[in-house]
Order: C-alpha cells, then structure tokens, then sequence
C-alpha cells in the first residue's frame, strides 16, 4: 500500500485514541475535584491532567490558572492547542478523509458523524456540566464505535495492522504519561500511604484507563499502589496495560514482517521493550525507580513511534 | 425567449410524452409531502456518504452539498441511440484533431482553423509537439455537454477533454435513487449505470504503454483533499480498486515512474490524472507546483507511463475551437455531424464582434478560457451596468471572447418550494476511449438550475443535479 496511505491510518488511529484518553482524563479529574478539599489535598488535579495530556507548558501561554473551566476548555475545545479533542477529531477526519478508499465505510461514517456532530452541537463548547458529561460520553463513544468497527469489518492486512499500531502506541504513551505524572503516589516509601488522599488519586489513576473494575477482578484486593502499578505497567491481560500494548505492537509488526517478507529495526526494537516487560517485576522497577523505568519507557516508545515511521511510512 | 420545450410536458405542456409517462401517473399518485420526505432523506445520505465539494474562496462552505432533485430526468432508447452515435463520432473527432495538432498538422495546413488560434493559445503545448503518446489517444475520458432546445436535437454546449469531473454523481445519484424509489423503478425499465469503474478500468489498462507488463498498474492522481473534486476523486479510485496517490507519493527514476509504497518503490504504468496539465510536472510547467511529480514529462517522452487524459488536451476543448467542431467531424471524419454546435460569433472577428456590441442585452458572452459558469455574461438576465462592463471588456480583448445567443434550454420537472415546477436542465454523458473502442455508459449526470429562470446549472453557481434514466425499449 502507499506509504502515505499507511501513515494517515495510522495516524488516524492515533488521535481517535488520543481524543478518548483526554476524555477519560478530564472525566476522572472531574470526580476527583467534586470531593472535598480533605480528600484530595493541596495538589492542582487541573494541573496534573495538563501534564498527562502533555500540554503542561503549552497551556500557559494562553491562560493563567489552571482550573476546572481553563483545562476543560483547552483540552477539549481549544483550537490553538494541537491536541485538543477537538483537533483530534479533526485531524482524525482529515486524515480519514485521505484514506477513504481505505476505510470500510463504518469507520469512515463514524468519524465523518463525529465531525458533523462536533461542529452542529459542540462548535460552541459546553455550558453545563451535564453539557461536558454528554460530550465526553460522545467522545468516548465514537472512539469505542471506530474501535469496533475496525476490528469487525477491516480486512485483516497491512491496513489494519498499521492502525493498530496507531492504537497501541498512542495508548502506550497514554497509559505511560498518567504513570509519569502520578508515580509519586503509587511509591510504597510515601509516608502517607494509604490515606485517604491517595485512596482517590488511586481510583483516578484507574478511572482514567478504565480499569478500576479490572483491578478488582484481578487482585481481588483492595486498592495497593504497587498492585496498580503492576496492573498498568505489567499485567497483559488489562489492554491498556503498557505489557498488553507492546504484546499488540509486536505481534502487529510481525503480521507485516510476515507479509512483506522481511523484518526490520522496527520488529526489532518493539520485541526489546516487550522482552524488558516481560521480565521485569514490580520490586526491581520499585528499586530502579518507577520514574526513570517510566521516562524511558515513554522515550523508548516514542523512538519505536520514529523507526516505523522511517521503515514504513515515508 | 421562446418558451422552453419540457422534457415531459413536451413544447407548449400540450402532451405528456412517452417515456414520462410512467413517471407522470406515478407523480399523481405520490402526495407533495412524501417527495418532500424523499428529498429530506436523500440530502441525509448524501451528508453521510460525504458526497460534498468544495466552493473556491468561499471558507463558510469548504464542504457543501451539491442539491439533489429526486425526479429523474428520462430519455427514451431512440433518443440515446441517436445521443450515444452523436458523442462517439465527436469524440473520435476530437482524439483525430489532437493527434494532428501535435503532429503534421493537416488541418492547418487545409486552412480549417487559423494558425494563431493554435499557437497563441496559453492551453496548447509545445512539449506535445512531435511526441507520440499511446496508442494514439489523447482524450481518453471526455464529459460533452449537452442541451437540448427541441424534441428533435441534440446540440453540444461544451466539449470537456480535460478532467471532467461529475461521473460520481451519476453513479451515486443512481444509488440513492434506487434506494429512495425502488418502486418506481419497478415500473421502468431503466439501463442500468454501475458497469462504468469496470468500463473506465478496461480503457485505462488497454492504453497502458507497450512496454507494460501483462498486467499494468493503473493509478488516480489527485491534487488531495482540498480539491473541489476530490470526493470523486476518491470515489472512483474505490470503485477501480485503484491507488488514490497524489504528487508526493510518486517519483521518477531513470524516466519511470514509481509509487511510495509500505513495501518500498512500485512501477506505474498508467495514471488517470485529475490535477491540471499546469501542475503535473514543476521541472516543465509551473515550478511552483508542489503538487506535480518532478520529471513526470520526461518519464511520458520516454513512452514508459501513460497520462489520461493526455497533456495538451485543452487545445480541443477551447471554447474557440469549439465553434470550429462542426468542421473538425467533417475534416477528419468526412461525415455530417450528428450533434449540432450553439451558433457561437468570435470576437476576435471583426465583424461577429460588431454583431456582438450591438445585441449584447440578447447574448451570453463567455471567456474563451473560462469554465464552471464563471466570467459569464448573460445579456438578458444582466443588468445595464454589467452589460457596459463587458463591452469595456470585449473591446479591449475581444479575442478572449465568444458570444452565443441565449437558448430556451428544456426544462424537466423539479421539486421546489412551491411544489413541482419546470427548470432548466443540462446533460453531460462521459465518452470512454480505450485502444480497442469507445463506449458510454447509458446515462450521464443531468445538471438543473434549481433558481426558476435561470439557466446557468453549474454546481459552483446553485445548480443541482438529477438522476438520469436511459430507458430500455
């Protein structure tokens, strides 16, 4: 297939994921907001959500104080903020809109509604929280809607395989940066641990990667940091986990490795990380420091992102 | 002006004529409401399919829908027939023309058609001069324009030999018809439309160069998403189950040209380019354009990738050329033409020009270069102080210009705000040429001016379109 027509898939994939895991984002910093002061401390939840969407700086540039109306409205609606959910949308359509011949017609329909629906109910922003709710619920939706119409009705080649690894490097770095952010209170040497400060910074953190109902049937326990840690860093079996995403990563690129008849750095380097995952466990990532672990983690992702963009895409 | 003949009410509303028959008794029984209902949903499909073009300079409706009228327009099997003998023998004129243009020049040479009418017309190329393309066939797809002012012709208002675009229309409007409608098509019996992605495949392959392999590789060049046609673009690319590449994606090696692929460089052989000769190459036209493939004329010197349609095409499709048509079927084909020419005058006659001034308030004055109904005049519908601007024009450039007299084009029924009403239509079938033959789908995209009294039925100026219906004996 045309390079080009590679890179908008995968693209594409990337930023329907990109828009959902912002929606999660400012939904679960909603909830943890709405409790009472006692119960989440000095921390600006507002803040963190900037840094795990990763526009930290870029947001104060244009607003002073991070709060519940500045970062809904940057994340979510903002035009000068290249990965707002509304850009994302956007550059999802149009990159859609360049790919057509390679969409079936359900994934081109559902963010071609999504981009109609942007524009004639939601050019305007929100002006209730119930408002905000629906439009989360909308986000999250149709990238729940372009998921499954993917997986149902793509023909099972180097199409779909190069929209997944759109998918599951947008969500590895998604699943790493709400690590990188809030790894503070997942350390078991936190002298507050177990407070009820870091009780809902822990449901947040799981809110945010819907797995707070995943945690439970996995451990069967009550909330743990390093339990939490090892559920998103280690556990394959949560798809958000950063081990299930590189399970996908490899197994994708093999898929073309397989069908173009040669690997490459890309197979190569995607197989590194996932063999690191693989064996590592939560007491020497704890020992080694989960903040570096995660630092290059994201930088290693990033770099895969760059090799199959060399190899592939251009 | 006369009143204009109606497609199904005949000259005068006097008769209801054969082939609307059927649509005629079905429009009785169908409730004003339920066509209403129809067109709602029928604009809803459109929306969501995508089906949208986009207005130059006009940001509001980057993305607009062109309007779509759910009664079709019919044309009965004897009219088609005579239509289809028509356009074949056109079009093989004007691949003939094209062909001698570029090489020996008999026409010019018999004193047909001046030579500065050739040579200093920005859209003839000199690069083409002497170059043989492909089995010699230059207009590989073209869309003529048709009208209609009687029951008895057939008269060409246009020749397209460039890019025409449309066709989508006319597939996707079928479509939806079939969808919103499938009783009424049960009581027709109308030829069908979808065969033509195959047809255009065939042609496309059968001019593949020599040198090709067995199974040539065919490809769509768009200018991308921003161009107004690109939903077609897209849509034809689909349906040929071909790759939709733009300028960036292909490159040139030792005069072949290849597409960037996933799995390294491809051979392409033939490409159905719809970007304008002007951007295909920025080494040999507009250095400028980002959206050419740098040495793609020299790859097509070589003779080692096909262009359809071929470059230098626009000489044919000139509109003061075209004035000539009727003596460019006679010269090469030595027949009659089958479809009539407008009367058109030449400006950059002195005495048609004179002949202008004077009945500028009964004319529709064009741009010999224009096209999409712009830079139009049409003298009756025009007010005094556009009309002077003209003449201003017209003395100043009078060799930029033709004039036509303002026809009583037919009318097909419409649906309107205040219920059905006749309104003016075109028609524009698309003539395919492959080595081996020419052939037209049974069909075409029929263009109405939705705006009563207008006749200008061009998308960029408020026209709609309808579905077209070739009926089977």
């Amino acid at each position: 297939m045309l390079s080009r027509t590679a890179e908008n898939l995968y693209w594409l994939a990337r930023y329907v994921e990109r828009a959902e895991y912002l929606a999660r984002t400012i939904d679960a910093t909603l909830r943890v907001t709405a409790l009472p002061a006692a119960y989440i401390g000095k921390t600006n939840e507002w803040d963190s959500a900037l840094m795990t969407a990763g526009v930290g700086q870029s947001f104060y540039d244009h607003y002073q104080e991070a709060n519940e109306a500045s970062v809904v409205e940057y994340l979510s609606f903002a035009s000068d903020n290249p990965s707002s959910i509304k850009n994302c949308i956007e550059a999802a359509r149009l990159n859609a809109r360049s790919v057509r011949t390679a969409l079936t017609s359900e994934m081109w329909d559902t963010i071609n509604a999504a981009w109609i629906e942007l524009q004639a109910v939601w050019s305007k922003g929100t002006a209730s929280r119930e408002d905000l709710a629906k439009f989360l619920r909308f986000v999250q939706e149709t990238s729940l809607r372009f998921d499954g119409s993917a997986y149902r009705t793509m023909l099972r080649n180097d199409a779909y395989w190069f929209s997944r690894l759109g998918v599951h490097l947008e969500r590895a770095d998604n699943t790493a940066r709400i690590l990188d952010v809030k790894y503070h209170v997942l350390l078991p040497e936190e002298e507050h641990v177990g407070g009820p400060l870091d009780y809902y910074q822990w449901t947040s953190i799981l809110r945010s990667v819907s797995a707070l109902t995943a945690y439970h049937w996995v451990y069967r326990e009550t909330l743990k940091p390093w339990l939490i840690a090892d559920l998103l860093i280690l556990n394959d079996t949560l798809p958000r986990s950063l081990a299930s995403c590189y399970g996908n990563l490899v197994r994708n690129l093999d898929q073309i490795g397989v069908a173009y008849g040669r690997q490459g750095a890309a197979q190569r380097h995607a197989r590194g990380i996932r063999n690191r995952l693989e064996h590592s466990n939560m007491d020497d990532i704890f020992q080694h420091g989960v903040h570096e672990f995660i630092q290059e983690f994201i930088a290693d992702n990033s770099r895969l992102g760059e090799i199959v963009t060399k190899q592939y895409l251009i | 002006m006369a009143v204009a003949f109606d497609e199904m009410n005949g000259q005068g509303g006097t008769e209801i004529r054969q082939a609307y028959q059927e649509l005629s008794r079905w429009l009785t029984e169908t409730p004003p409401d339920a066509l209403e209902y129809r067109r709602q949903e029928a604009e809803l499909l459109f929306r969501r399919i995508g089906i949208t073009f986009a207005v130059y300079g006009d940001a509001e409706a980057q993305e607009r829908l062109i309007p779509f009228d759910v009664i079709p327009r019919i044309l009965s099997a004897r009219e088609w027939a005579l239509l289809e003998k028509g356009l074949k023998q056109r079009v093989l004129a004007l691949n003939l023309f094209l062909r001698d243009i570029y090489h020996g020049r008999d026409i010019l040479r018999a004193n047909i058609i001046p030579e500065d009418l050739i040579f200093q017309n920005p859209v003839f190329r000199p690069e083409m001069n002497g170059q043989d393309v492909p089995h010699d066939i230059y207009v590989h797809i073209a869309g003529i324009d048709i009208i209609r002012t009687d029951p008895e012709n057939f008269i060409v208002l246009e020749d397209n030999a460039r890019t025409p675009s449309g066709v989508s229309y006319m597939l996707e409007n079928r479509e939806i018809m079939m969808r919103l409608f499938p009783d009424l098509f049960a009581r027709h019996r109308v030829a069908p439309v979808e065969r033509y992605p195959d047809e255009l495949l065939a042609a496309l392959r059968s001019v593949a160069p020599r040198g090709a392999a067995a199974e040539p590789t065919v490809a769509l060049m768009t200018p991308g998403i921003y161009n107004s046609a690109y939903y077609e673009h897209s849509f034809l690319a689909d349906k040929l189950g071909i790759e939709l590449v733009e300028g960036r994606d292909l490159i040139v090696k030792n005069d072949e040209v290849f597409m960037r692929t996933t799995e390294g460089l491809k051979r392409v052989d033939v490409i159905y380019r719809r970007v304008d000769d002007d951007f295909l190459d920025p080494l040999t036209f507009r250095p400028d354009s980002a959206l050419g493939v740098p040495g793609l004329m020299s790859a097509y010197a070589a003779g080692n990738i096909t262009l359809a349609n071929a470059v230098g095409t626009g000489i044919a499709d000139d509109k003061a050329i075209y004035s000539y048509m009727p003596d460019i079927v006679k010269f090469y084909l030595s027949e009659e033409p089958i479809l009539k020419n407008v009367q058109t005058w030449r400006c950059r006659d002195p005495q048609d020009l004179a002949y202008v001034l004077d009945h500028l308030d009964d004319l529709v004055v064009k741009e010999v270069h224009g096209s999409g109904g712009y830079g139009m005049l049409i003298g009756p519908a025009a007010t005094k102080a556009t009309i002077e601007a003209f003449r201003d024009k017209l003395k100043r450039e009078p060799e930029g210009f033709i004039a036509q007299p303002t026809l009583a084009l037919s009318t097909c029924p419409t649906c309107t705000a205040k219920g059905l009403a006749p309104r003016h239509v075109d028609l524009r079938p698309f003539v395919l040429t492959g080595s081996e033959r020419v052939t037209i789908v049974p069909g075409g995209l029929t263009r109405v001016a939705l705006k009563e009294g207008s006749l200008v039925v061009n998308s960029s100026q408020g026209g709609g379109t309808k579905d077209t219906w070739i009926l089977a004996d």
